[in-house]
């Protein structure tokens, strides 16, 4: 039986020392009126090659960003992948590992999660970073919360309408049951409308919700966010941020930022159809007590030798029950691995050039797609490596004309915002070749 | 932290990345920019530019590979052996799922690619819903979750929903002291109270006390079955009837799923929420911490509730249904953890109905026969045949020879041997809950039965060489009341003070 190692004759030998006839009977503590006398309605094993021919077809009816030139990101984003990524995630003393509640034999996975913070906090400029959320969205929805803990007054949530819009979903799932009101800020201009967000920030605000570079790619006025958070006390500033950006965008610890998070995909971790991905999350030091999830600490064993634990676990649910930072247990654990291995590959300098060249691509198209009739760039504002086209005609369209020359060319921002059908967002990352980048604008212009 | 690295002068097992940095050493090769260069600065406004780069080491492939495997080496994996992880079902991963998970036809798909282009990933999703609904017994399925704790709250929130719908606000819900932490946690994360129901000298939920508890402030019911000590709980549907009498909802933690594929179905047993870990019964590895996969099966009456998107099919497109009113909203960016649901339909596939009846029987009959071959050996609360999992006591070692527990979970670890959970669940004293998984042969359970009873003798004759344990594994016993006091969560740079 398959992955069963057992054979009839040990079962025989285990049924007889436990002295029973059959398997059945360890089965008949099941009262008779909720046990399932049925056949289950699932399909008949496969062999190994049945099955693998038979998921080659399912995985073989994609169309896939290998055979389409992709300039979609929108919060999740083609670069590259180093191969040594991937061989590493493929340890299987990584892979097969739980959550490492016995340090003395999961040193590997303390040490590379506490690599990990350390990475994160450099990248963001924070003190401290626990050892992954389950996505951008949820990191930020979980800063939200801990800005709740970090105060003792205020129900006010303020978030920025050029937030991705399915974070700003989860955020709105979250609060639903809590007495707080979310205050979506509208935008203008592409970036946040800072009159509405002055008027929206109070005394009883305990979070502002900012992306930076923005869901349309845009970078915010964030010293004028600084500046507001500044004059009230409980109102904390969290910064959602594209990690790759911050190869040469300052980060947000410099201007103001208390808790820091965003989507970790575009370190190591394929696209995958949007998950598994990993959020990341940072924080000044004096907010470690209240971080949500696991955090590794430094410390020594008996010997004096330097190791690794979990550490101030009284935050987490398997120690603290129903008075728990957050519910979270099971994260991103090898997501995390791909991120510490990708950023241990590229370094200091490769980070700085994988983020210059997608800025440089990504102005290159720009300026190329604003220069052909029938297309703009919507904003006349400093971005990173994602932009906003305004098309004389719905962006849905030119997504489908454009997938007949196996171009995948941005997303349709109709999708998402109202009012914004003729909207096309277009991602270039350091993958896109000027080749690549030309046939695009051609695409277009043929279009047009 | 502010606190400087004090660690200084010890040794270490295997240095951090950053240690093995050397100024200009590379590990990475992209191409020459093919497009015209500007200067930063006239891309991006001077006061945006990164000043100082980040610290990431310096460090060429291979420096980083052999870190990397290295450490890979000093964790005790399912793949290097026996993991009887109570609750965790450490189940052998099968490798072609592995395989099929990396296919390029899966990995290389953007979420919002248009849907004609993802036909087999949105097939594959579905399908997966389907089989998880025939062994809930509900109709309605989410695959947005992406951990056990994940489908918690989202059911919890449908829960919510539900009773919203009704007009009625409900605050408390009910969780044995048997319950895995997650569930109090989740409960307070949706905005409810918690009220802890005791177990009844059978290890079942204590009716009596639940009918004192029950009234129409009760939103609902949370409980795993088989329960957290490996019994199945004999007045199940009884309790099912209590709590939908006072209207409220039962939540079916699948944590404990592996015992009763094909053979109990929670839906059968009147619960309205059940998730799936899928990176538990489905096989799909745990990762050292994720990532999982968290699913949840619903009834009819919370299916309008569910997070959008629900994967649908029309007979004959697969597509994304977004257009549901009444939806809590969203729980996850995307569509969740879409890679580890390739590995748990791959293994849905492969074992098939039979398959996956043979895995229940085989859990369970492991179990049984390592719980029978230690009761004589160490205190058993509960004497009666188990599911999936069992939970021994160690307050007899801890009493006559003060051996506690802990101390016979890293005298195991010498062995080789992973411990069970400990000290969990919390009305076992000294617990050591024992869950083999049904990927162990007979030769791998007497293993682990002879370290077992080698340390109990050993309790008795040399108890202070336990206390000493682990003494082969790559580090002993830590100091973690120093790293609680006195957090070092990050490495410093070696000039960092004067930087700072």
């Amino acid at each position: 039986m398959k992955y069963i190692p057992n054979t009839d004759e040990d079962r025989r030998a285990m049924l007889e020392s436990l002295g029973v006839e059959s398997i059945d009977d360890l089965f008949a503590s099941i009262p008779e009126e909720v046990r399932f006398r049925g056949d289950i309605d699932i399909p008949e094993g496969m062999s190994e090659m049945e099955l693998a021919k038979h998921i080659e077809g399912l995985a073989g009816k994609n169309l896939t960003t290998e055979e389409y030139c992709c300039f979609m990101g929108a919060g999740a984003y083609d670069h590259f992948l180093p191969a040594a990524v991937d061989h590493m995630v493929s340890r299987e003393e990584f892979y097969t590992a739980y959550t490492p509640y016995q340090p003395e034999v999961s040193q590997g996975t303390l040490q590379v999660i506490f690599e990990f913070q350390t990475m994160i906090s450099e990248l963001t400029g924070m003190d401290v970073a626990n050892a992954s959320m389950y996505d951008g969205g949820t990191a930020m929805m979980e800063a939200a919360l801990m800005a709740g803990r970090l105060t003792r007054r205020g129900e006010r949530i303020v978030v920025s309408s050029s937030v991705h819009p399915q974070y700003r979903e989860i955020l709105k799932t979250y609060l639903h049951g809590r007495e707080w009101d979310l205050v979506e800020v509208p935008v203008s201009d592409g970036v946040t409308d800072m009159d509405a967000l002055t008027e929206a920030v109070n005394d009883d605000t305990i979070a502002v919700l900012m992306q930076n570079p923005n869901f349309f790619g845009l970078l915010e006025p964030v010293e004028e966010f600084q500046q507001l958070t500044g004059e009230f006390r409980n109102a904390h500033l969290v910064v959602a941020c594209d990690p790759i950006s911050l190869g040469v965008i300052r980060p947000p610890a410099t201007y103001g930022a208390d808790i820091v998070v965003g989507e970790g995909q575009p370190l190591g971790n394929p696209l995958s159809f949007g998950g598994p991905y990993l959020g990341f999350f940072a924080a000044g030091s004096r907010a470690v007590r209240r971080m949500p999830a696991r955090i590794i600490g430094q410390t020594e064993d008996v010997d004096g030798r330097r190791g690794f634990v979990m550490t101030m676990q009284t935050r987490e649910q398997h120690i603290r029950r129903e008075r728990a930072t957050s519910n979270i247990c099971t994260n991103e654990g090898l997501n995390a691995l791909a991120a510490t291995v990708y950023l241990s590959l590229m370094g200091r300098q490769g980070l700085r050039e994988v983020a210059e060249q997608s800025l440089q691509k990504a102005h290159y198209a720009a300026q190329r797609i604003d220069e052909l009739p029938g297309y703009r760039l919507k904003y006349d504002r400093p971005f990173f490596k994602e932009f906003v086209v305004e098309c004389d005609r719905p962006a849905a369209e030119v997504v489908s004309s454009l997938l007949e020359h196996k171009i995948l060319a941005g997303f349709d921002l109709g999708r998402m915002v109202d009012g914004m059908d003729n909207s096309l967002l277009v991602a270039v990352t350091e993958k896109r070749t000027k080749e690549e980048i030309d046939e695009l604008v051609a695409r277009l212009e043929g279009l047009a | 932290m502010t606190e400087q690295n004090e660690i200084k002068d010890i040794s270490v097992v295997e240095p951090l990345i950053f240690e093995l940095s050397s100024p200009g050493r590379r590990g990475y090769s992209l191409p020459e920019l093919d497009v015209p260069q500007e200067e930063l600065d006239a891309l991006l406004p001077a006061d945006m530019l990164r000043e100082e780069d980040p610290q990431l080491p310096e460090v060429s492939e291979v420096d980083v590979v052999r870190h990397f495997v290295r450490l890979s080496q000093l964790n005790h994996g399912v793949d290097t052996g026996f993991y009887p992880l109570g609750s965790c079902t450490m189940k052998y991963s099968p490798k072609v799922n592995e395989n099929m998970a990396r296919l390029s036809g899966f990995t290389a798909l953007h979420p919002y690619q248009p849907e004609n282009m993802t036909q087999g990933a949105l097939q594959l999703l579905y399908e997966t819903g389907e089989y998880l609904k025939e062994l809930a017994g509900l109709p309605e399925v989410t695959m947005q979750p992406v951990a056990g704790a994940h489908g918690e709250i989202t059911g919890m929130m449908l829960v919510r929903a539900y009773h919203e719908s009704l007009g009625e606000e409900r605050t408390k819900v009910i969780i044995p002291d048997s319950a895995h932490g997650t569930n109090p946690a989740t409960a307070v994360m949706a905005g409810y109270s918690t009220v802890e129901i005791p177990s009844n000298e059978n290890g079942d939920v204590d009716l009596d006390a639940l009918e004192e508890i029950l009234d129409d402030d009760v939103a609902a019911l949370m409980l795993t079955n088989p329960s957290t000590l490996g019994l199945y709980d004999q007045n199940i549907k009884e309790i099912a009837q209590m709590i939908h009498d006072v209207g409220g909802l039962l939540y079916y933690d699948g944590a404990n799923a592996n015992a009763i594929m094909g053979y109990s179905r929670p839906g059968d047993m009147g619960f309205d929420i059940v998730h799936f870990n899928l990176h538990k019964t489905f096989s799909a590895p745990h990762g050292g911490g994720g990532p999982g996969s968290g699913p949840i099966v619903v009834s009819d009456k919370l299916a309008k509730f569910l997070p959008v998107p629900v994967v649908s099919y029309d007979g004959e497109d697969y597509y994304m249904d977004y257009d549901r009113p009444d939806s809590i909203g969203k729980v996850h960016t995307f569509y969740g953890n879409f890679g580890v649901n390739i590995k748990a339909y791959a293994y849905i596939r492969s074992l098939g109905a039979e398959g996956l009846k043979a895995v229940a029987e085989n859990a369970v009959l492991n179990a049984n026969y390592l719980q029978e071959s230690l009761k004589d050996y160490y205190h058993l609360e509960f004497d009666r045949p188990c599911m999936h999992e069992f939970v021994l006591s160690g307050k007899n070692q801890k009493r006559e020879h003060g051996v506690s527990t802990l101390d016979i979970a890293k005298a195991l670890l010498d062995y080789g041997l992973h411990p069970p959970t400990v000290y969990f669940p919390l009305i076992i004293d000294e617990a050591l809950m024992i869950e083999p998984t049904e990927t162990e042969s007979r030769q791998s359970l007497d293993e682990f039965i002879e370290a077992m009873i080698e340390i109990a003798g050993d309790a008795e004759e040399e108890p202070e060489a336990l206390h000493e344990a682990p003494i082969n594994t790559p580090v002993r016993r830590l100091d973690e009341a120093q790293a609680a006091r006195n957090p070092v969560v990050r490495w410093y740079p070696e000039d960092y003070a004067e930087d700072d």
